[in-house]
């Protein structure tokens, strides 16, 4: 029977797409406390505001993170909700499981927890919504020592790293990106658990330059595959594409008509560098002039693939907008080697390089690419030891203000006003 | 034995990090990492990558709410161990795949999955509309100005059909978030529905003082909107701020750090529409999403105004965009004047930038094209 009378969010149960209110119903027949969800839900469709208060820390003891304070400010009402704390669970890369895995934290957070999740939290971690204060620390205990697995990141941390799928399922991956993803977040546990930063701090590991797990929207530290030498061309599956024997696009638009592939107008046309040209029947890409945006390569997976000397370009300082306004991540650098060969080393000494000086200037809640703005790219090439160049900028600045450093200026600044005067009367 | 409340640090295991992925992977593609030749969507949400070995990994992509039930996930790891050896793997987008090793193992999880009521809705590849991203919404925050998976669940009703086809110009990327705070990043995507307040902040005079660093809410104002001040509570004077609210731009800055600052409201909260917005650098750089609708109502539990106006511009995309073209793609070609015009969508003073590096937005040449807002000049 249903604690609560639920008229509103029952109409969300109507309609083709999965309805997360008769999920929802069918979870408090075994957790009660579902129903108080329910019900304060719908009290806040009634009254059109939210019905929790703000923040309130919780957390177990020796970490910094992982677990989001929430209360009811209707707890009387809902006694079921009055604590409703968030629990991040760090997820594996790319977010495969086991079923034994997934089962094993079902049944955790049935014995400690509300029974709702999210699958997952936009940042990637497995989020467990809604305990109260003291399941925390048991909880802790049994995610630990039962499955051997632990809390993600929150407040002012390295956030839980994520990657794309990369070489697991994926033709265009550029390095392996689970492992670099796995790797780093094992490395950098004390920052992930303990903050110790001014703001998030977000990695992000995408394969390939289609960006699928956003690096270059939503992360300080955005690694992204890319190649330094030709795409590999298969001439004779060019021609099954021009014969219309293949799908263009992997099948990605075969529910419309639109009409026989052209590739001259669905493929070298659309090239943002006019790098690409047909020529005795074949295919030829003038890769010097290519800019690597996987356009013709999404179009003909079968034919083209990206080269073989393959490595990522990062971009740092991605964020949303709170508060400066929204910024994608900048290249800093073009092309780096990313191995487990060798650790990750190029990648560990350019965010310990980024960390050693945010965590010395960083304003309080100011993220890495706002400390980028405020010191000004110039300034923050310098301290990442890297040389200036076009591929840094869209184009070059058009005021001329350069901050000129003294030392770049033959005889330095200091000059004598009197000398001045001697030839100069005023 | 478990955790000792006596003794909370003796045996304490931390630091462990995630479980390694190795163990996760389904053997089919445990085997074939790093050797997938190419892939191909076969239908509307079934797709086959195939490895030089000669293997072959069918993947079955069902829609899954963001926010799901641990009974949900039993059933989900129920079907992964009826058909496919006990693996499974979540997208970023909160959809699910089942992966299988040959192909007459497609059409019975299939099966399978669509006798289970739309519960598991196919779909969600290619040229269509795939799942949203989202944030916590009322069933969570405390800072939103809407829900989220009420929202979601009405847009996704109303837009089912391009979730199960491939009939779009290219792939159309939805994600709402429920406050500025953007904790679902909707600021690339090629709709965004987002959460807006437009009351300032109360202050809370008599709460202020014991539970906020008043200098800490002073200066999480991005526009300088609030100042020190003092207020007479119970005859005593106390130490409070005022907010300038003509400098209010509702970012909700002040709350985060304040929790004596509320600004949530039933009629001052509701949804901006923002489009074109891009993460891949396919064929044009990243994009930010534009600011085209600065307001629609909260409207529970269906949100007709919101439904209709993401429905309208992904089907007027949808009938005019080019192949390939993406919604930011399109209407950069047709120039946002044609965009507004097509959609019929009436422009307004809120979608011309005032905030930092405005100047960048503002249309300094004299090409333009003549729409019906430019008639008032030209009849």
């Amino acid at each position: 029977m249903p604690k609560h009378a639920t008229p509103l969010l029952d109409q969300l149960e109507s309609g083709p797409w999965p309805s997360f209110v008769s999920d929802m119903k069918r979870q408090a027949e075994k957790k009660p406390e579902v129903w108080d969800i329910l019900g304060q839900l719908e009290l806040s469709y009634h009254d059109r505001i939210t019905h929790w208060k703000h923040g309130g820390i919780v957390g177990v003891f020796g970490y910094g993170g992982g677990i989001v304070g929430r209360y009811s400010d209707v707890p009387k009402q809902f006694p079921g909700v009055e604590h409703f704390h968030t629990i991040r669970v760090n997820q594996p890369s790319s977010k495969y499981y086991s079923t034994e895995n997934l089962r094993a934290i079902c049944n955790l957070w049935e014995k400690w927890g509300s029974g709702m999740t999210n699958m997952h939290g936009s940042t990637g971690d497995i989020i467990l919504l809604g305990t109260k204060t003291e399941n925390l620390e048991p909880f802790f205990w049994d995610l630990t020592h039962e499955l051997g697995q632990d809390l993600g990141g929150s407040g002012s941390n390295l956030r839980s790293p994520a990657c794309c799928l990369g070489q697991s399922r994926c033709e265009w991956a550029c390095y392996d990106t689970q492992e670099a993803c796995h790797q780093l977040t094992v490395k950098y546990q004390d920052e992930l658990h303990r903050p110790a930063f001014p703001y998030k701090f977000k990695f992000k590991f995408s394969g390939c330059p289609n960006d699928c797990v956003a690096a270059i929207a939503r992360s300080d530290f955005a690694v992204i595959g890319t190649w330094k030498d030709d795409i590999r061309i298969d001439q004779a599956a060019v021609k099954e594409y021009i014969a219309g024997n293949y799908p263009s696009n992997g099948g990605a638009h075969s529910g419309r008509d639109w009409g026989k592939f052209d590739i001259k107008k669905e493929v070298i046309d659309l090239c943002p560098t006019q790098c690409m040209w047909m020529e005795g029947g074949e295919l030829k890409i003038d890769n010097s002039e290519c800019t690597r945006c996987m356009h013709c390569i999404n179009v003909m997976p079968r034919a083209l693939r990206p080269g073989k000397e393959m490595g990522a370009t990062v971009c740092m300082g991605a964020k949303a907008p709170i508060l400066e306004g929204a910024q994608f991540a900048t290249l800093i650098i073009p092309f780096v080697k990313v191995t487990k060969e060798n650790e990750f080393q190029d990648l560990v000494d350019l965010i310990e390089k980024a960390w050693d000086w945010w965590m010395e200037v960083g304003k309080n809640r100011e993220r890495i690419g706002e400390a980028m703005q405020r010191v000004g790219l110039p300034a923050f090439l310098e301290i990442m030891d890297v040389k200036p160049m076009p591929q840094h900028v869209r184009e070059p600045r058009s005021n001329p203000y350069v901050f000129w450093k003294e030392e770049e200026v033959e005889g330095g600044w200091e000059r004598d006003i009197k000398e001045f005067r001697r030839r100069h009367a005023m | 034995m478990g955790y000792d409340p006596k003794n909370p640090m003796e045996g304490r295991i931390t630091d462990l990090g995630p479980q390694y992925y190795g163990k996760h992977l389904p053997p089919i593609i445990a085997n074939n990492k790093g050797k997938w030749l190419y892939h191909e969507i076969l239908q509307p949400g079934v797709l086959v990558h195939v490895s030089e070995t000669g293997d072959e990994c069918y993947t079955v992509r069902a829609a899954t709410c963001r926010l799901i039930s641990i009974e949900l996930i039993r059933e989900i790891c129920d079907i992964a161990d009826k058909h496919c050896g006990g693996f499974l793997r979540f997208t970023t987008r909160n959809n699910v795949e089942f992966m299988v090793d040959s192909k007459d193992k497609v059409q019975p999880l299939i099966d399978d999955l669509k006798s289970r009521g739309n519960k598991f809705p196919i779909g969600g590849t290619g040229a269509g509309v795939t799942n949203i991203v989202h944030t916590q919404g009322w069933v969570h925050c405390h800072t939103p100005a809407t829900d989220a998976s009420g929202p979601v669940k009405c847009v996704m009703d109303e837009l089912f059909e391009h979730f199960t086809s491939m009939k779009m110009p290219a792939q159309v990327r939805i994600a709402l978030a429920c406050c500025l705070n953007m904790c679902g990043a909707v600021h690339a995507s090629d709709i965004a529905i987002l959460g807006v307040h437009r009351k300032p902040p109360m202050v809370d005079d008599e709460r202020i003082g014991p539970v906020c660093e008043i200098p800490l809410a002073i200066a999480a104002c991005p526009t300088g909107a609030i100042k020190p001040s003092k207020a007479v509570v119970d005859g005593k004077e106390v130490k409070t701020v005022v907010v300038n609210n003509p400098r209010c731009m509702f970012c909700g800055n002040c709350y985060t750090m304040c929790p004596a600052m509320p600004l949530s409201d039933p009629e001052g909260d509701g949804i901006a529409i923002l489009v074109g917005g891009k993460v891949s650098n396919s064929k044009s750089a990243p994009k930010f999403s534009k600011l085209v609708i600065p307001f629609l109502p909260n409207t529970p539990p269906r949100w007709p105004e919101t439904v209709a106006a993401v429905k309208n511009i992904v089907e007027t995309y949808a009938k005019d965009a080019k192949k390939y073209e993406r919604i930011g793609e399109w209407a950069e070609r047709i120039g946002w004047e044609k965009f507004f015009e097509k959609c019929d969508i009436p422009f307004t003073d809120k979608s011309i930038d005032d905030y930092r590096l405005a100047y960048d937005t503002w249309r300094t040449t004299t090409q333009f094209k003549y729409t019906k807002a430019t008639a008032q000049y030209t009849e």
